[in-house]
């Protein structure tokens, strides 16, 4: 029996708020023993985050604990005076966080850092603090921590900053790392690679960790145990494997299902959790999951216990999973009648909530504006073949000058993006993917006509948007229009719904104002908001619901293409699905083009019928979205896809090592002949001295690389513009 | 509101269109704000978040009561606006010809706060001071604002050459001091108000066009403003449509700062003697009339004048803070 860390039993922490006081952390009680991973999954919102700070006592000045232990080796933490937490935190429990960009001083090299708690530990001297730092550095895989222990954090890349920020979590060997979300702003890769390392730290100091994310694929491949939380309640607690095995709360179980797979059928619906989680301060009486449920019944107005549904197995709920059998397909049937199978419980927010559950459910924003059902992939395929290419990009370059010196002079430039040619058809979706960085955004705001390139062109319908000028440009700018990812920042915070709506019309002049406002309603009908949001300020909505308003902004002057820059990258799993299905059921009621920009290969491959891989400027791969994702030719391709967490332990846990290794170099000078030898496992001299040309490796499928993963066919040879889509033989008008 | 009749219900989720409304074609909502309100189809399940969709006014309105100082503030800044400019018609008292008979009176029943040194009421002169002194400031504070609003705005958002140039000629004029503006107008011109709101403008718009020019830079690259060039807007529009809505609360924060220096500039200014000249009068002047006599033991001369300034700054001050709350639009729910 290996030794107990930690300890938390009933723990409650409640927040001040001017309206009122609320629970964020609701008689919650977990174990940690001894070099044990437990991960803590939620929705945001749910408190897992909260937990986190109340055990290390960091809760921001309007929360306290308010009851309930937090047992450190026996050591209760809570009634400790602000003195003797300060000796707890970063010597026995430390917490790394998401953002490596704010959570590391700016003003103090790194090594200064990472010496900071050792100093303050444990009055270390400055040769031995400097000795133990560089120990450190050396620990989390930071290349030469002789050189770099001088370095300040803004000359580090994202990657190298999160290890930094570990090892100032454990300079000090604390027994236990509490990690927030911390790979959720990194690329897959080096996701994949910082959590490869924290595995091995675990392993090598015998730490115990308590992991909390969001991405039910992380906790899946690192973990020894996960517990669920949902409105400040754990519902849900069992070992990593029992859990994926045999959820048994309906919450965890919906978590799961809406995660977009690669194996996933990209014509299916996506099953998603209709609503979104309660507001704390207005709970729903028993069942906080009851009116999100599709197996609440009447009994749920109880709140349930936590109970031991087997060994080591605790669940929160009446209806566990797996018990009421023919329940689950009722849950993953896209179209089921709404609410019939389980009508919500009598609750009294149930008018509202019956609503937005018939909505999500029954896919109804498809009911309204789509008679037409999806169509199979087969003939989705063929339409698309036939269809005529909207949009042609043709050796296309963006280069940023950088200046420097005191004159201000061009000292060198950002190839943000260097000769990329592609084509999208008409109602096709281009998923582009790339980690940060590589130059799929600028990409996609030359697409949206934003940004002049350097050279090269980009038509639309034919035609060179950027030739036109003043308001002929102006007017077809209503042709395309932008999707954005921060669903904060994308609608302006002063302007009530209903003028952000109208505003395209407003400005593009189209019809008087009753048809603009029948527009507007119609608009939020389709995008499934009630029209009383017409009247609401963006700040009263969530952020999927946000993002809804921003789909709908996109809709309104009907454009031919939609540019949509990581659209649910900043949503929670559970909304991202209800977007991406919101998004799927307009391009076939409205016959949108969509280019859509992610990071998140599982959300490009339930979205995208074609898909381009770019590194650093170049697009390395591209193809029929299933052809990319089954045969990877590029080994870019391979590792990205390798890189995915999947929802599945054994599949997770059978991955050895990160499949990308480094970071991605500087766009100001990229490597010479191919820009990826640098971290390929394949790279040879060649690789340094020559471009490797696209080269064909089936319909439609190119890829640029001397040695891929698969033999090319001879069809098609180096050179050929690769303006194909789903489509096998060259777009007509390719130049 | 109409809304009012029916109880929102308890959840704060902003419900989708019911399924009811889903499947007909919407009623067309009227163009009018009014309107907007009664075209919520009457089977949509009502909104809860916001308990009911209380104009801005309103909502800025208790957001700024819920800070008690700003609020006091108002309260004083009011009845100093009452006493200068209501008080006179309550209190007469002769403000042009000046007494010998009744020079430095000490308080008394036909004096309530004594005699100037010309022998005039000095309660009558406080209200009469009280005028030019809060015309100046709401005047400069409204003037430089308005100016150095539409300058940065312009300048932050063209940006590139013309943004270049309109900053250096702001440098150049802030590296002139006003009070050398001031000496040499009052010497080709007899001072009256208005050219010493319009001076002490002059010099007061150059900081608020570069605070407002920082913040343009920041706004310019929101999402919003993209998504708005996105569909074709022109470069007057998204300033007004998008940047200046964004704009307001720091710039009216800054303006009753700039009304607050303003009032003490002109109080410097007539303690120099460069103000309006007598019968007319203000806070400025006085308090240097006062500061004169301050060894005769004459303390309603002093001590009124510069109490009612200290005041009237520190009115101004706590209600800017008071609406820069209001301005902080995401206060207002919580």
């Amino acid at each position: 029996m290996k030794q107990r860390i930690l300890e938390v039993e009933h723990l409650r922490t409640e927040f001040h708020l001017r309206s009122a006081n609320v629970a964020a952390v609701d008689d919650v009680s977990l174990t940690i023993d001894q070099g044990e991973c437990v991960g803590l999954v939620g929705e945001s919102g749910c408190g897992k985050s909260t937990t986190g700070l109340s055990i290390m006592r960091l809760l921001p000045r309007s929360g306290h604990v308010t009851a309930g232990r937090v047992l450190l080796d026996g050591r209760d933490l809570v009634p400790l005076s602000e003195a003797q937490m300060r000796q707890v935190r970063g010597r026995e429990v430390s917490m790394i966080f998401q953002d490596p960009m704010t959570s590391l001083n700016p003003t103090m090299t790194i090594g200064a850092q990472v010496a900071e708690p050792l100093v303050i530990h444990f009055g270390s001297s400055k040769k031995a603090a400097m000795d133990r730092t560089l120990e450190t550095l050396h620990l989390v895989g930071i290349p030469n921590p002789r050189e770099r222990v001088d370095d300040y954090p803004h000359q580090l890349s994202g990657g190298l900053r999160q290890r930094v920020m570990i090892a100032t979590a454990l300079a000090a060997e604390p027994k236990l790392l509490i990690a927030d979300e911390p790979t959720t702003a990194l690329d897959v890769t080096i996701q994949a690679q910082i959590l490869d390392l924290l595995d091995r730290l675990r392993e090598e100091l015998s730490m115990a960790v308590l992991l909390i994310t969001h991405d039910i694929g992380v906790i899946a491949g690192r973990t020894d145990r996960v517990m669920v939380m949902y409105a400040g309640r754990m519902v849900e607690s069992a070992t990593t494997d029992e859990l994926f095995a045999a959820t048994r709360h309906p919450y965890a179980e919906a978590l799961l299902q809406s995660i977009p797979q690669l194996t996933q059928d990209a014509n299916a619906r996506l099953p998603s959790i209709p609503g979104h989680p309660p507001d704390l301060s207005r709970l729903p009486p028993g069942c906080r999951f009851a009116p999100r449920c599709r197996y609440a019944s009447p009994a749920c107005i109880e709140e349930p216990p936590l109970e031991e549904a087997a060994t080591g197995h605790l669940v929160a709920c009446f209806h566990p999973v797996g018990v009421l059998s023919g329940a689950a397909a009722a849950w993953s049937a896209p179209g089921a009648p709404a609410g019939a199978p389980t009508s919500p419980p009598p609750v009294p927010a149930s008018a509202a909530l019956d609503a937005s559950a018939a909505l999500d459910a029954s896919g109804s924003p498809a009911r309204a504006g789509d008679p037409t059902p999806p169509p199979d992939a087969t003939t989705r395929r063929l339409t698309l073949a036939a269809a005529a290419v909207l949009v042609e990009v043709d050796h296309l370059v963006k280069e940023y000058p950088v200046r420097g010196g005191g004159l201000r002079r061009r000292v060198g430039s950002v190839k943000a993006v260097s000769d990329v040619s592609f084509g999208i058809r008409r109602g096709e979706t281009f998923g582009l993917v790339g980690e940060s960085g590589c130059g799929k955004s600028t990409l996609g705001r030359m697409v949206a006509a934003l940004e002049r390139p350097t050279s090269g062109t980009v038509r639309l319908g034919g035609d060179e948007l950027l030739r036109l000028r003043g308001a002929d440009l102006r007017r077809r700018r209503r042709e395309l229009q932008l999707m954005f990812q921060d669903p904060y920042a994308s609608l302006d915070p002063r302007m009530r719904v209903g003028s952000i709506l109208r505003e395209p019309l407003v400005v593009q002049g189209v019809g008087d104002r009753r048809q603009q406002w029948e527009t507007v309603a119609s608009l939020l009908d389709e995008v499934g908001l009630s029209r009383r949001a017409i009247d609401l300020y963006p700040h009263e909505f969530s952020g999927g619901q946000r993002q809804r308003i921003g789909l709908a902004r996109a809709l309104t002057l009907n454009p031919r293409l939609v540019v949509a820059d990581e659209p649910v990258s900043a949503l929670d799993v559970s909304i991202q699905s209800q977007i991406l299905n919101l998004m799927k059921a307009l391009q076939r009621s409205h016959g949108l083009t969509y280019l859509v920009i992610s990071h998140d290969l599982a959300v490009l491959r339930y979205l995208s019928d074609t898909i381009g891989v770019m590194y650093l400027g170049k697009m390395v791969e591209l193809g029929a979205a299933d052809d990319v994702y089954a045969r990877p030719a590029h080994p870019y391709t391979h590792g990205l896809i390798q890189a995915i967490p999947v929802p599945d332990p054994s599949i997770e846990k059978a991955k050895r090592s990160a499949a990308v290794r480094g970071e991605l170099p500087s766009a100001v000078n990229p490597p010479s002949g191919c820009r990826f030898r640098t971290r390929c496992p394949l790279a040879q001299e060649i690789c340094a001295e020559e471009e490797p040309p696209l080269r064909g490796f089936g319909p439609g499928h190119v890829a640029a690389c001397h040695f891929p993963l698969l033999s090319p066919s001879t069809d098609q040879q180096a050179g050929a513009v690769p303006v194909v889509s789903v489509a096998s033989e060259p777009a007509p008008g390719a130049s | 509101m109409t809304t009012h009749d029916n109880p929102p219900p308890p959840s704060q989720e902003l419900p989708a269109a019911g399924a009811a409304t889903m499947a007909t074609r919407p009623s067309a909502p009227s163009p009018q704000r009014s309107g907007e309100r009664a075209a919520t189809a009457p089977g949509a399940p009502r909104d809860s978040d916001v308990a009911a969709p209380a104009s801005a006014w309103r909502l800025g309105l208790r957001t700024f009561t819920e800070n008690h100082l700003a609020t006091v503030g108002l309260v004083i800044l009011v009845l100093l606006v009452l006493f200068s400019f209501v008080g006179p018609l309550l209190y007469h008292t002769n403000q042009v010809a000046s007494s010998l008979i009744s020079q430095n009176l000490p308080p008394s029943g036909s004096h309530l706060l004594g005699t100037s040194p010309e022998g005039r009421d000095e309660l009558g002169r406080l209200m009469l001071g009280g005028q030019s002194t809060i015309e100046v400031g709401l005047g400069v504070g409204v003037l430089a604002t308005l100016f150095g609003l539409v300058y940065g705005a312009l300048s932050g958002f063209v940006g590139g050459v013309l943004d270049a140039v309109m900053m250096r000629v702001v440098d150049a004029l802030l590296s002139i001091p006003y009070l050398f503006f001031v000496v040499l107008l009052a010497a080709l011109a007899r001072p009256n108000l208005l050219l010493v709101i319009v001076v002490l403008s002059a010099a007061s718009w150059l900081s608020t066009a570069r605070l407002v020019r920082g913040e343009t830079l920041s706004l310019r690259t929101r999402d919003y403003v993209t998504a708005s060039q996105g569909f074709g807007s022109r470069a007057h529009q998204v300033i007004a449509r998008h940047i200046t809505p964004n704009l307001l609360g720091v710039v009216v924060v800054n303006g009753t700062l700039k009304v607050a220096d303003a009032i003490l500039a002109f109080a410097s200014i007539a303690y120099l003697g460069l103000g309006p000249p007598p019968p007319a009068t203000n806070w400025g002047e006085l308090l240097s009339a006062g500061i004169n006599n301050l060894f005769d033991g004459y303390w309603w001369q002093l001590w009124p004048a510069g109490l009612l300034i200290v005041l009237t700054v520190l009115a101004v001050n706590v209600i800017g803070d008071g609406l820069s709350d209001v301005a902080e639009i995401r206060l207002q729910k919580r």
